[in-house]
């Protein structure tokens, strides 16, 4: 393809579904400036065990604090914001994600968009695969004169959801989170609306699947760590059960259906990536204040994701979940329960076992951030079990999320380098082996 | 028994990482087990009830770490890597059962890890309540205690009935009153109980069994009492934010050494996590998940359902162990603690208590740097905390 096709097609690709969920983001984000105005109530809430469909059935707006802090990461904020606190105490170790939402509100709490964020008049802390979580929302409540309700979501210890656990989450939800969202929409519960917008998240969440599960083909027609970071973001953040997360899914679909019809790739930064020489499965959260530079790297090389656990961390649809309007309570604690990081290590290793299976992959890379130990603590050895059941190469590479003193360039360009080096080396090898 | 002879018992304990005491436990007990586990709240009354010995899993200070470093990277604190270290190494193979509180997400995935590498222990990870309605906490952890319950009674071939658990509470019950009431006399008299001697003896604790504790704590408590040490003018400090990965002692001894009594600490934090002795009527399980949700300690590892409480709490402690100022001492690395430590510090300096902090590793082997920290906070307290 020539150049000026190339660029053609990634504009007209880019045209679809990225500017669909830019719009949708921008009135969001415009929505929730007017707030104050309008009065429509303002709750803060994390990514994984979002409630979505309970928030916005009872007319309340969701702010998701990981998706500002790596929007500002992936805009070149992050640097400013991390360093205003630390500056006021906040120690260098710890989540990046924390400290940028912090400075982010020390600077007046400017959203991503550029417009003023507004406060919340709740604090939901799902408590979901995560032990910083608390923290975050401990310390944005003393920034805050609002109420926190704190719904805690039993880890998969034995590596399912056991009965009494998803008793309990039902409990809190109906006796603590409910009354909460009550008292600051002024609203009854109601049951009936909510299990409308349950079934709107069912048919997003089988488009979301169905276009995950695309990249089984070969050439994959999607990007399936780099690429699904976008196609997760409306169902991750505040449009599962909306019309406009239905509509996107759609539209999402046939793009994606074109572009398998047509035997083509994704779209990376730099252009489309039809020639696609390794298939990879990675774990781990990107990169955001790299990002496009990150994904370039792996363009470069020819090399295209399959499969990834981040773009789980919101649900784990395609192991079959999905949200059951005939039980909207005990869905949703399913649903919290299920999401990857609250998952133990050996179901996580299982899981990446299956993705190298199924998505026919070459290996697996670890991208290990330091920020988070939820994801990074047990990698080391994720990746010698994976190594060891599925005998395909693994890679570590390290970086952040969001602060960029943590993003070597270099260093990461030679690790990826070498290790699909070995991956070549193993291919010429079994080639070898079968030869003789 | 002198004092200088309980306290080289329980330095010994504490120094030998083959953890000979527990094994030996286990030699004169034909037929039953050991049950260990991680920082910080693990319900040992449970343990002890299914005739098991606790054995706390607090890492291995400055043990040379040869293949703990493989399973984690270097922004991981130290603790899981030596305590892999004691694993791999075969250290911990007396052990049937391993228990993981949910401290933090490192110990979190350690019981995962720990499920792979010995499919022959018996793992279970624990998830303390953190929901704030204390009836729905008590119950959910009811439950989470009768699996426990079931399951080591399961390992140790032993039906734990409410009878035994019973015993054990209230077998418990004494030795948190002998440590709370250790823990009042240092506060009284510091120089009577040096911190380096409490902690000694409190590590000691995490390894002989409760029965042996009592014994040792108690003569040291009795020696402790009557054996007039000299007053000096010290600063009184609180140390805070080592409630997992332990200090070295070293820097323990340092912090005493440039001029401060240390009156209350965080350190073993698990040993006292309950506040309160446990009622010996009614359902014990009932009791003791009744203790742990409505008596628990305020710490960084159980969520602070009072917007207030991050602020008072330092301010609080202080108050009540009489104290000067408060040294925050956090592992490198380690979340809990540091997420913790803006909310801590800005509610203890805006009380208009002085403040210092530390980073360390349980391997720290230079601690000249908080010789001076600490020699500094305690002169400027001195000259100038009653300006
Ligand atoms: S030292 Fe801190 S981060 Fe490390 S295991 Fe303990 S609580 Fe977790």
């Amino acid at each position: 393809m020539s150049d000026t096709r190339a660029d053609a097609r990634a504009g007209a690709l880019k045209d679809q579904s990225m500017v669909i969920q830019k719009e949708m983001i921008a009135a969001h984000y415009e929505r929730l400036e007017r707030a104050p105005e309008t009065g429509e109530p303002v709750v803060y809430t994390f990514v994984p065990g979002n409630l979505t469909e309970l928030i916005r059935s009872f007319g309340c707006l969701p702010v998701l604090p990981e998706i500002n802090a790596l929007q500002s990461g992936m805009r070149g904020k992050s640097r400013d914001y991390i360093a205003e606190a630390e500056k006021h105490g906040h120690s260098e170790d710890v989540c990046t994600y924390v400290k940028c939402d912090i400075g982010m509100a020390m600077a007046g709490n400017i959203g991503p968009t550029g417009t003023k964020l507004p406060k919340p008049d709740l604090l939901l802390l799902s408590y979901t695969g995560c032990y910083t979580f608390m923290k975050w929302f401990e310390l944005l409540r003393e920034q805050y004169d609002c109420p926190c309700v704190f719904l805690h979501v039993p880890y998969q210890g034995e590596g399912v959801i056991e009965p009494e656990h998803r008793e309990y989450m039902v409990r809190q939800i109906r006796e603590l989170v409910i009354p909460a969202l009550e008292k600051i929409s002024g609203r009854k519960y109601d049951e009936a609306a909510l299990c409308e917008r349950l079934q709107l998240s069912v048919q997003a969440e089988d488009d979301l699947v169905w276009v995950l599960e695309s990249a089984k083909h070969t050439p994959s027609p999607i990007d399936a760590y780099f690429g699904a970071v976008y196609y997760v973001g409306p169902i991750f953040s505040a449009f599962r059960g909306t019309p406009e997360g239905v509509s996107y899914y759609q539209a999402l679909r046939r793009e994606v259906q074109e572009r398998l019809d047509a035997g083509l790739g994704p779209v990376a930064p730099a252009g489309p990536l039809d020639n696609q020489k390794y298939r990879l499965v990675v774990e781990g959260p990107p990169n955001w204040t790299h990002f496009r530079e990150f994904w370039q790297m792996f363009a470069d090389e020819g090399a295209v994701v399959v499969a990834s656990t981040y773009s789980k961390v919101g649900g784990t649809y395609d192991f079959g979940f999905r949200h059951n309007p005939q039980d909207p309570l005990g869905t949703m604690g399913d649903y919290c329960a299920g999401c990857y990081t609250n998952h133990n290590l050996p179901n996580r290793i299982d899981m990446l076992c299956r993705y190298l299976v199924d998505y026919k992959a070459d290996g697996f890379l670890i991208n290990s951030v330091k920020s988070c130990n939820s994801f990074s603590a047990g990698q080391l050895m994720i990746l010698r079990e994976v190594e060891k059941r599925t005998g395909l190469p693994g890679g570590f590479i390290e970086s952040d999320l969001v602060d960029p003193r943590y993003f070597s360039a270099a260093n990461i360009k030679n690790r990826l380098e070498s290790y699909l080096q070995m991956v070549e080396a193993r291919r010429g090898g079994a080639r070898e082996a079968r030869a003789s | 028994m002198s004092r200088t002879a309980i306290v080289d018992w329980a330095r010994g304990v504490y120094e030998d990482l083959d953890f000979t005491a527990a094994r030996q436990w286990l030699a004169d007990h034909p037929g039953r087990h050991a049950c260990g586990y991680l920082p910080v709240y693990a319900p040992r009354e449970v343990i002890h009830a299914a005739g098991m010995l606790p054995v706390g899993i607090h890492g291995s200070g400055d043990i040379e770490i040869i293949r703990g470093d493989a399973f984690y990277q270097s922004y991981i604190c130290h603790l899981p890597r030596s305590v892999v270290e004691l694993a791999q190494s075969g250290r911990l193979d007396m052990l049937s059962a391993v228990l993981f509180p949910s401290t933090c997400d490192v110990i979190r995935n350690l019981s995962g890890m720990w499920q792979i590498l010995f499919p022959q222990m018996y793992v279970r990870y624990l998830d303390l309540p953190q929901v704030a309605d204390p009836q729905m906490g008590a119950e959910f952890w009811r439950r989470e205690l009768d699996v426990v319950r079931r399951e080591l009674g399961r390992v140790a071939g032993i039906e734990v009935t409410d009878e035994r658990l019973r015993a054990s509470v209230a077998l418990y019950n004494e030795v948190r009153g002998v440590i709370r009431g250790l823990y009042a006399l240092r506060g009284a008299k510091p120089w009577q109980v040096p911190t380096e001697e409490l902690y000694l003896l409190m590590r000691a604790g995490e390894v002989v069994g409760p029965e042996k504790f009592l014994e040792m704590a108690r003569a040291y408590a009795a020696a402790a009492e009557s054996d007039d040490q000299r007053v000096r003018d010290r600063t009184r400090v609180i140390i805070t934010g080592s409630f997992c990965e332990q200090p070295p002692l070293g820097l323990i001894k340092t912090i005493e050494r440039a001029g401060c009594y240390i009156v209350d600490d965080d350190f073993l934090a698990g040993n006292r996590f309950l506040t309160g002795d446990v009622p010996l009527d009614g359902d014990p399980l009932s009791a003791l998940a009744e203790g742990l949700v409505r008596g628990a300690v305020k710490t960084s590892v159980l969520y602070e359902p009072d917007p207030e409480g991050k602020r008072n709490l330092m301010k609080n402690r202080v108050a009540a162990a009489k104290a000067d100022g408060v040294i925050f001492a956090a592992a490198s690395f380690c979340d809990p603690a540091l997420l913790d430590r803006p909310m801590l510090r800005e509610g203890a300096e805006k009380a208009g208590i002085p403040c210092i902090a530390f980073k360390f590793a349980e391997n720290s082997g230079q601690f000249q740097q908080f010789r001076e920290q600490a020699g500094t906070f305690s002169d400027s307290i001195k000259l100038w905390g009653d300006a």
